[in-house]
């Protein structure tokens, strides 16, 4: 294998792909509008498979082509799909109210950023400087997920706040050498199948409360005190 | 005597301590009034035994048994320490084993649990490792829990039970924590002894001792459970409890600390203890004036007496480590003497407090009354017992408070000025206690005894039956015989004495009586005996000479109401001067800021046909400043858990992920660091 590091080919490519799953999931932070947030999920997750590929052929790991393909087909072209379904059946509007602001969020992310890039540098100063900076990508995705997920009022934008962060594991999955497959395969099948109960829950609630803003479980929640 | 005898006290003993055991599964078979027979003729076996051993002065004896953890033998010893306390457990067990067999429906688990509470008592006091010592107490912990829960149903038990046994097993983790210390180098006795904990590891080991083994003798701050249990118990076991149980907890303190903690100890090592004995004797003698159920007005003094005992624990200490043994010798001697009459005449109290509960059918001070006229026997020994709990001359309380007291005075020779303040505080206080004390018997025996039946139940109060009955008189003999003897008891401890601090009383406790130095004037209970019958006699010929011959009948002045209905000729017993009148001085002078007793009235408007209703509440200060706190810290606490549990879905997502970047934070700045 070639060296690794600045100005070699793979490693740049590798960093470059992060990069912009860590640039979309900004994108995912900031948009308002429930169609462009499909699209830039569905953005993140090509990117996601290119860079599984792209490790397959650094690694020389037949097996990360198939997780690439994987991601392809479940995370770019199905569940974007079924969501547009979602939105179609459930009547959801054009836009959506997040519950922090978007510049606050925007500065609070950057700062995650910067959190996961202090955290992870220091500790895995003996790794490879390649599975580093893909490890501090990796972990600002998982982060700005997370952030996401408790910015968004509706539980339909929680969802894809969780799994965008999902993208962000398989990407630190997918820098590390030597995760056997299976492992990626069950992440894989377990995503589709909680898409397809979050499709369930997301349409019960649509019937009972005809909103998707998950404070109504709050109302529920307190009358079991 | 000869050796042979001596050399089999400490098999005998564990011959009983085994045969007690033994009764516990046996009395299913044989049923319950032959256990206690049984349990009454091994204790009385075993008080002889050691009374020989104590007599003859074979010290120490030990014995091994291949017993107990695996690959590890159970040692068990006798000295002198042990054998004075074992004394009193075995007397004190064989009064209330004759006295349970007065039968009043005791449920058979009463019967089971009795005699192997003796035993565990017994094992407690025979241990020699730290294994025997830690399983004599918690068996004996949990056979007095069983016991204290016999009348399960009634929901005041229960709580007291459920107290007690909480208590209990902070005091076991206590002693086990302080044993542990004491023990790097072997669980025997022997091995504590050669290497004496140093003195940060020997001071937490003081503390533990205090907090553990002195909550189970009663002392203040953890003093609560006592008058709980002890009024919920049956009256053999309460009686058991007060008299020998709190001992043996005691017994604990002293092994912990004057034997295994090594002799080498501070002076300072007495301050703890003098402040916690006077404060318990202070609040325990307020509280038993307060109260209105005589089991627990004994109760409280218990608390009260113990707080006693452990004043002149302390003040041996400061001695010992001051190096005046003459004053150690006084003060150790008061302690045990006070050990020795008041597990005796407290077991007595609390066996005529039962005998009055059987017999007039209630332990509330506002429904008993005259029953002196309807059971001569237990009024004669509660009389008897009450002297000596409001320390008269000639009694056996009087004799132990008089050497205490003059240890007290003398305590003042041992250290600086701070200790000359506290010193005096100490003896203001202990006068305060005993004054206290006194009222409280006063009190006891005017409301129970005097005046007239406040309830039905008390007019027809009927005296105790013959093993009750029997079981106070020897007892009350015995108590007789202390108060009069005090010398002859005081040498009994030498062996005792000369373990703890090195010095004994012998050449000042004599059969006539006990002096505070060779040639000091002293205390000669038959003197005095002799002085006030003779005082008796010329008052009363006096009397009989000086008094108006004949009589005439007057009608009674009716205080001030109207008439008395037919009915009741003398108007309605309640309206008699009561335990709670008795009590309101001093609870409004002293009980409003120590026990935050609170007077309310209600009273009805102009018109309304009920009854105005003056109510009474009291708080322990445990209750106030401690338990009360630590409640509404843990309410707090689960409230907020409460709180955690039912936490809005974007907020449990906003924790989890403070949470996370919380410890990411975490790691980022002790990686730049």
């Amino acid at each position: 294998m070639e060296h690794i590091g600045f100005g070699a080919l793979s490693y740049d490519f590798a960093h470059l792909l992060g990069g912009v799953m860590l640039l979309l999931s900004f994108a995912l932070l900031s948009q308002r509008r429930i169609a462009a947030t499909i699209d830039t999920y569905a953005l993140q997750a090509l990117t996601l498979s290119i860079a599984a590929c792209w490790q397959g052929y650094v690694q020389n790991e037949p097996s990360l082509y198939l997780t690439g393909a994987i991601a392809f087909a479940a995370k770019a072209v199905i569940i974007p799909l079924m969501l547009r379904r979602i939105v179609r059946r459930l009547h959801l509007s054009a836009t959506m109210e997040p519950a922090l602001g978007i510049f606050a969020s925007m500065a609070l992310g950057v700062a995650l950023v910067a959190l996961s890039i202090m955290v992870v540098l220091p500790t895995t100063i003996q790794a490879q400087a390649l599975t580093r900076e893909d490890l501090a990508l990796a972990l600002s995705v998982v982060l700005l997920g997370l952030l996401m997920m408790i910015t968004r009022r509706t539980a339909f934008t929680q969802v894809i706040g969780f799994m965008s962060l999902e993208n962000g594991l398989i990407l630190a999955a997918v820098g590390v050498a030597g995760m056997p497959l299976v492992v990626e395969l069950s992440v894989a099948v377990l995503v589709l199948v909680g898409v397809v109960v979050f499709r369930i829950f997301l349409r019960r609630m649509n019937v009972q409360f005809h909103s998707l803003d998950t404070a109504h479980f709050d109302r529920v929640g307190s009358t079991h005190r | 005597m000869s050796d042979l005898v001596l050399s089999a006290a400490l098999p005998g003993l564990t011959c009983v301590m085994a045969m007690l055991t033994a009764a516990v599964p046996v009395t299913f078979a044989i049923g319950a009034r032959l256990t206690f027979a049984s349990s009454f003729v091994l204790c009385a076996a075993g008080a002889v035994i050691d009374l020989t051993a104590l007599i003859g002065g074979a010290f120490p004896a030990s014995i091994t048994l291949p017993l107990g953890l695996a690959g590890q033998s159970t040692v068990l010893s006798l000295d002198g320490v042990s054998a004075v306390f074992l004394l009193l457990v075995l007397l004190s067990g064989a009064a209330a084993s004759l006295a349970a067999r007065d039968d009043h429906g005791h449920p058979m688990a009463t019967a089971a649990a009795l005699p192997g509470f003796i035993a565990a008592m017994m094992l407690t006091l025979l241990a020699a490792d730290a294994f025997a010592l830690v399983a004599g107490f918690e068996a004996m912990s949990l056979a007095s829990f069983i016991l204290v829960v016999t009348n399960h149903r009634d929901d005041s038990v229960q709580a007291a039970g459920r107290l007690y046994i909480g208590m209990a097993a902070w005091s076991g983790l206590c002693l086990i924590a302080a044993v542990a210390l004491l023990a790097p180098h072997g669980a025997g006795f022997a091995a504590m002894r050669a290497a004496p904990p140093e003195i940060w590891r020997a001071s937490v080991i003081l503390a533990l001792a205090l907090l553990g083994p002195g909550s189970k003798a009663g002392l203040v701050p953890l003093h609560i459970w006592l008058p709980a249990a002890h009024a919920s118990a049956p009256a053999p076991v309460s009686a058991l409890m007060s008299g020998a149980m709190t001992k043996v907890a005691l017994y604990v303190l002293i092994r912990l600390v004057f034997d295994l903690a090594g002799p080498a100890q501070p002076s300072w090592w007495g301050v703890p203890f003098i402040m916690l004995g006077a404060m318990s004797a202070v609040l325990g003698a307020l509280r038993a004036n307060m109260e209105t159920d005589i089991k627990t007005i004994l109760a409280c003094s218990t608390i009260e007496n113990v707080g006693l005992i452990t004043v002149g624990l302390g003040i041996a200490l400061a001695a010992r480590g001051a190096d005046v043994p003459p004053l150690a010798g006084l003060a150790m001697g008061a302690a045990l003497l006070h050990v020795l009459a008041h597990g005796g005449f407290k077991t007595l109290m609390f066996l005529a407090a039962g005998a009055v509960q059987y017999g007039a059918g209630s332990r509330a001070l506002q429904r008993l009354g005259g029953l002196i006229h309807r059971m001569p026997i237990t009024a004669g020994v509660m009389l008897l017992a009450a002297a000596s709990l409001a320390g008269l001359p000639p009694s056996a309380g009087f004799a132990s408070e008089w050497m205490l007291f003059q240890s007290v005075l003398g305590a003042v020779r041992l250290g600086g000025l701070a200790f000359q303040v506290m010193a005096c505080v100490l003896a203001a206080l202990m006068a305060l206690a005993t004054a206290l004390a006194a009222a409280a018997a006063v009190r006891l025996i005017g409301v129970v005894l005097l005046g007239r039946p406040r309830s039905p139940g008390a007019a027809e109060a009927h005296e105790a039956g013959p093993p009750l009955r029997w079981a106070m008189l020897l007892g009350g003999l015995g108590v007789v015989l202390v108060g009069l003897f005090p010398g002859i008891v005081l040498s009994l401890t030498r062996a005792a004495t000369s373990t703890l601090v090195h010095t004994t009383m012998s050449d000042r406790a004599g059969l006539f009586g006990i002096t505070t130095a060779s040639e000091a004037p002293g205390y000669a209970p038959l003197f005095i005996l002799a002085l006030l019958v003779g005082a008796a006699l010329l008052i009363g010929t006096i009397m009989r000479a000086r008094a108006v011959q004949g009589h005439r009948a007057a009608p009674l002045w009716g205080c001030g109401f109207d008439a008395s209905p037919e009915w009741q000729p003398h108007g309605d017993p309640l309206a008699q001067y009561g335990g709670s009148s008795f009590a309101q001085p001093l609870r409004r002078v002293l009980g409003h800021s120590l026990l935050a007793a609170r007077e309310s009235v209600d009273m009805p408007s102009p018109g309304e046909t009920r009854a105005a209703q003056l109510s009474i509440s009291l708080q322990d200060p445990t209750q106030t400043f401690l338990f009360s706190p630590v409640g509404t810290v843990r309410e707090f606490l689960s409230g907020l858990t409460d709180r955690l549990h039912f936490l809005p879905v974007r907020q449990v997502l906003t924790l989890m992920a403070a949470v996370l970047i919380g410890l990411l934070l975490y790691i980022a700045v002790v990686e730049q660091l």
